[in-house]
């Protein structure tokens, strides 16, 4: 599904990412760990096009996307919800929704996914028309992750989900992604929150200082002790 | 009363042009962060087509106005597309600079390929009419000119508050990244504003055309720095404030004439801005601006 080989992004002199390679099988899920300023949403920044990378190739379904406009890969079927959410604030509930359905031309299915995700969050259908900026973080996060899957994407980012959120609600967000996973959504998984972020995922890649430490199943990881260890580069 | 009503009328018809302009001014601002110095050359262009087209023998009122709303529209979209675009990431002031730029080429366009002095346009001479209504008398022009931005404005809330691409202008106001995530081209969107911005420059064009009976080089630069104005005072990027801060500049402008002796009223423009800066001693973000501390980033 995506290919990333050999990714580098600069900021001028810093170097966030170095010659990372990864890969996310169809119907996977895989989790990117690692410390805060580890490069992760660099990484998932590079992966939309947001920034540009100073090296390396992105692949998505055999198509090079290295090169295109951020707008040409959403519309490629991949998909990104931001770190910390950057729901729009100024718009309803609904307007959101209908923003993450932008590239769609199908009404009615249009239609039967809003209703699907209202059902699946009664929150949100409690505060369709009202201001989004009024949702708790939690219900921001839930009504982020709706709008990124309005586009109906093949592949979903998700960079931080949990981020800022009381733990009760992180398990009810990753919960919701691992039925995303059991429907069969391929998802890349960007965390700091690693105990969570390892309940579903297939595969895992921890990430250190723009590098790639680790890269195997969740039980290679199964000691704390080795994950604290990548994470302080030990 | 007929005094008064004639007077109310004219400040409604004066805030009515200056609320005109400075929407067009936002709504580019709300998105990209530029404030468009060349809004005013985009006036221009639309006036000078209509003289161009009179003068090929146009003689229809009706194609005039579509001609210079049209042309004010596509100018602003051929600006954007040369001029802005280059330097849309650049930092705010290369974008300043730029529409300076745009402002002084398009205005010696105008001396060089037509006349660095006035030209008689009468094409549209006839929207400006005296309307009787029982004992009172006003102008046709100023009763058009509030009725058409009164329907501009509502057309444009519809537009923003029921179309995607509308949305989507809203939401870039904020955020355009995230936009963009949603797959919506971030030219599209940008190209729509400016293509907003200039269909409300080409009616306010209409209105000035009609008025003063010719077009000259500098005709829309000295509107625009009262839209400007307007858009401070009603707190920059907020669209119902820029509205709002035309229609209270009309009426300051207005009210001093009204209120100043004969003699002093050449102080009326250094009237207008003691008010407004007074204004915002009290209110530095505008009326309906939101106070933004400098580092703040929404999240």
């Amino acid at each position: 599904m995506l290919k990333v080989e050999n990714l580098s992004v600069r900021y001028g002199a810093v170097a966030a990412v170095r010659d990372l390679s990864l890969s996310v099988g169809q119907g996977e899920l895989i989790a990117l760990l690692g410390p805060n300023g580890a490069g992760k949403s660099s990484t998932i920044n590079a992966l939309t096009g947001l920034v540009t990378p100073a090296a390396g190739r992105i692949v998505l379904d055999g198509v090079d996307i290295s090169r295109s406009r951020t707008e040409d890969r959403i519309r490629g079927g991949l998909t990104s919800t931001p770190e910390g959410r950057h729901i729009f604030a100024n718009l309803t509930v609904a307007e959101n929704l209908r923003l993450g359905a932008a590239i769609r031309r199908d009404a009615k299915g249009v239609r039967q996914d809003i209703d699907r995700f209202l059902a699946l969050f009664p929150v949100l259908s409690e505060r369709y028309s009202q201001a989004a900026g009024t949702l708790s973080g939690g219900e921001q996060q839930m009504l982020a992750i709706s709008r990124s899957l309005m586009s109906r994407p093949k592949l979903l980012l998700l960079d931080e989900p949990s981020l800022g959120l009381a733990p009760k609600i992180v398990i009810q967000i990753f919960d919701f992604i691992g039925q995303l996973k059991a429907e069969g959504l391929t998802l890349l998984l960007v965390e700091q929150n690693a105990r969570q972020a390892l309940r579903f995922a297939d595969r895992v890649y921890v990430m250190s200082s723009g590098t790639l430490r680790f890269d195997g199943p969740p039980t290679g990881l199964a000691d704390e002790h080795g994950l604290l260890n990548l994470y302080i580069g030990g | 009363m007929d005094y008064v009503l004639q007077q109310l009328l004219n400040a409604l018809a004066f805030g009515a042009e200056y609320s005109l302009v400075a929407l067009g001014l936002a709504v580019v601002f709300s998105i990209m962060g530029l404030v468009n110095f060349a809004h005013g050359e985009i006036i221009g262009v639309s006036a000078y087509s209509v003289f161009l087209a009179a003068a090929l023998g146009l003689t229809s009122p009706i194609v005039a106005v579509l001609l210079a709303i049209a042309a004010a529209a596509l100018a602003a979209v051929i600006f954007e597309r040369v001029a802005f675009r280059p330097v849309r990431y650049a930092p705010t002031t290369t974008g300043l600079l730029t529409a300076f730029g745009v402002s002084i080429v398009v205005q010696n366009l105008f001396m060089l390929l037509i006349s660095p002095k006035p030209q008689s346009v009468s094409i549209l001479n006839g929207l400006n009419q005296m309307w009787f209504f029982g004992p009172f008398a006003v102008s046709s022009l100023q009763v058009m000119e509030l009725v058409v931005a009164g329907l501009t404005i509502l057309a444009l809330v519809l537009f923003l508050n029921r179309s995607t691409l509308g949305l989507a202008i809203r939401a870039a106001s904020r955020d355009f990244a995230t936009v963009r995530l949603m797959g919506i081209r971030a030219n599209r969107v940008i190209a729509t504003a400016f293509a907003i911005s200039g269909a409300l420059a080409g009616i306010a064009a209409v209105f000035i055309i009609a008025r003063r009976g010719s077009v000259s080089p500098d005709l829309g630069f000295s509107l625009v720095l009262k839209a400007f104005v307007a858009c401070v005072i009603g707190g920059f990027g907020s669209l119902p404030g820029a509205a709002a801060g035309g229609m209270l500049l009309g009426f300051i402008e207005v009210g001093l004439l009204v209120a100043l002796p004969q003699e002093y009223g050449g102080f009326k423009d250094a009237l207008s801005y003691v008010i407004i800066v007074t204004l915002l001693v009290y209110r530095p973000e505008g009326l309906l601006g939101q106070r933004v501390e400098l580092g703040d980033k929404e999240i």
